[in-house]
């Protein structure tokens, strides 16, 4: 479960005033918004990357607002994919795994194999394209078992037939395990990957 | 064909350039003789100014480094009170004379602090002076190389590496000084020539002593005192010569391919 009580964000002129709304558990949910209106903010203030200036975040009802990012269990997969270029595909997946000096092999073989991966797997994660590199980014979020998916606009470089992959993937994900998932976009037709819209949370 | 003549007008106006540091080597070249070059070569005085200088501008560059790492990074990412201050000072280096550098070290030597550090570590008119006098440029230059590095360099990848459980140290370590490995390169190619090159400040702080504080720039000032012009120019040639392969085996380390 996410849960946002009366988040507020200010940062220069930009300003993110009183956000109040609560994803259930095992749910995914789709926030739409036009662009730049607050949406990767939001994102970065669940992830624990941006201190807010009011409010509380919960994670399954757990407040989380002064914990650190790593000690979240949120899996994080920004607008712009930020691979980590000096490793391996499989070394990017892996991390999560391996930060925590925990093992990695099986796990990273799997995600590979049902992101269409693993004939990448040794490639350093240079010179990726655009869908392959947000494939990685979701892999990297997915593989350490987070309690909560942040995606922010996962679909920009897919076509339609890897949309529907990744979606199903989403959904299957959510059946082996407790995941919820809070996915920002601007595109109305990612409405439909979710069981819950959320609009009008940023008022103008 | 419009962008061969583009090239060509480019090449015309960037080329006066080459020209120019052209004619200065060959000049140098038709001042002295090749016997000169083997008499500097042999000469035990100068051997040992030719290894001050590539060990004193090797530490130089590595403690120039271990501070330009932290500092670039802290300045390109971190928001601090006086940071602009912060900014500003290091930037002193690049514009003091490199005289003013070097009475300016001695003026710190004088003082409580410095005597101290010379109680520890004796520095003035000594080989680790040299390091020292050197340090105090080139610090700036690993800094100012690193800022901009950091600077060009996304957070973004740190901070999913801190979702995925990082401490801020790890996700340094492991994603953002990988990520800014060329520009380290740069940093330490840029400072070691300018390291291997240092005059004004080695010359005021640590004196010319032979075989103790002597380094090739200050050997070069040594002759020409004399009046020795020949050996002079073979001293200049011998560090052309002797950067030439450090910068070459720097390069052979970043190929500037896109990776």
């Amino acid at each position: 479960m996410i849960e946002l009580r009366d988040i507020a964000v200010q940062q220069g002129a930009f300003a993110l005033a009183g956000v109040t709304f609560r994803v259930a558990a095992g749910a995914h949910a789709v926030v739409m918004g036009p662009t730049g209106c607050g949406k990767t903010t939001l994102l970065e203030v669940i992830a624990g990357l941006r201190r807010p200036t009011r409010g509380r975040v919960l994670l399954d009802g757990d407040d989380v607002t002064d914990r650190d990012p790593a000690a979240r269990h949120v899996g994080y997969v920004p607008q712009e994919a930020a691979v980590f270029r000096t490793m391996t595909v499989r070394a990017n997946l892996a991390f999560g795994l391996t930060v925590r000096g925990r093992p990695s092999g099986p796990t990273v073989a799997a995600l590979a194999e049902r992101l269409k991966l693993t004939h990448l797997l040794d490639r350093r994660a240079v010179g990726l394209s655009g869908g392959e590199a947000q494939r990685v980014a979701l892999g990297r979020a997915l593989a350490f078992g987070p309690r909560v998916l942040l995606l922010d606009e996962p679909f920009n470089a897919a076509d339609a037939a890897t949309r529907a992959d990744l979606i199903a993937l989403l959904t299957d994900e959510r059946a082996r395990r407790p995941l919820t998932i809070l996915h920002v976009t601007h595109d109305r037709s990612d409405g439909t990957a979710a069981d819950a819209v959320l609009t009008n949370l940023f008022p103008p | 064909m419009r962008v061969r003549g583009f090239h060509w007008a480019l090449g015309l106006i960037g080329g006066g350039y080459v020209v120019l540091v052209a004619a200065m080597l060959l000049a140098d070249l038709s001042a002295t003789s090749p016997g000169h070059l083997l008499a500097a070569f042999r000469t035990p005085e100068i051997r040992a100014a030719l290894a001050l200088s590539l060990a004193s501008s090797a530490a130089s560059t590595v403690l120039s480094l271990a501070v330009g790492v932290p500092l670039g990074y802290l300045l390109a990412r971190a928001r601090f009170p006086g940071r602009g201050l912060v900014e500003l000072l290091v930037d002193v280096p690049l514009v003091l004379p490199p005289l003013v550098v070097g009475v300016s070290l001695l003026l710190v030597m004088r003082g409580p602090f410095g005597r101290a550090v010379h109680e520890v570590i004796p520095l003035v008119y000594e080989p680790a002076g040299v390091v020292l006098a050197q340090f105090a440029v080139c610090g700036a230059f690993a800094t100012r190389t690193l800022r901009t590095t950091f600077t060009h360099l996304s957070p973004r990848t740190e901070q999913v590496a801190r979702t995925l459980g990082c401490t801020p140290w790890q996700a340094f370590k492991l994603v953002a000084l990988p990520e800014a490995s060329r520009g380290v390169l740069a940093a330490a190619t840029l400072t070691w020539a300018r390291a291997f090159g240092e005059f004004g400040p080695v010359l005021v702080f640590a004196g010319v002593t032979r075989n103790k504080t002597e380094v090739l720039p200050t050997t070069i000032y040594l002759e020409l005192s004399v009046g020795d012009l020949e050996t002079a120019m073979a001293v200049s040639l011998l560090m052309v010569a002797v950067s030439f392969a450090v910068l070459l085996a720097l390069r052979r380390l970043a190929p500037e391919t896109p990776a």
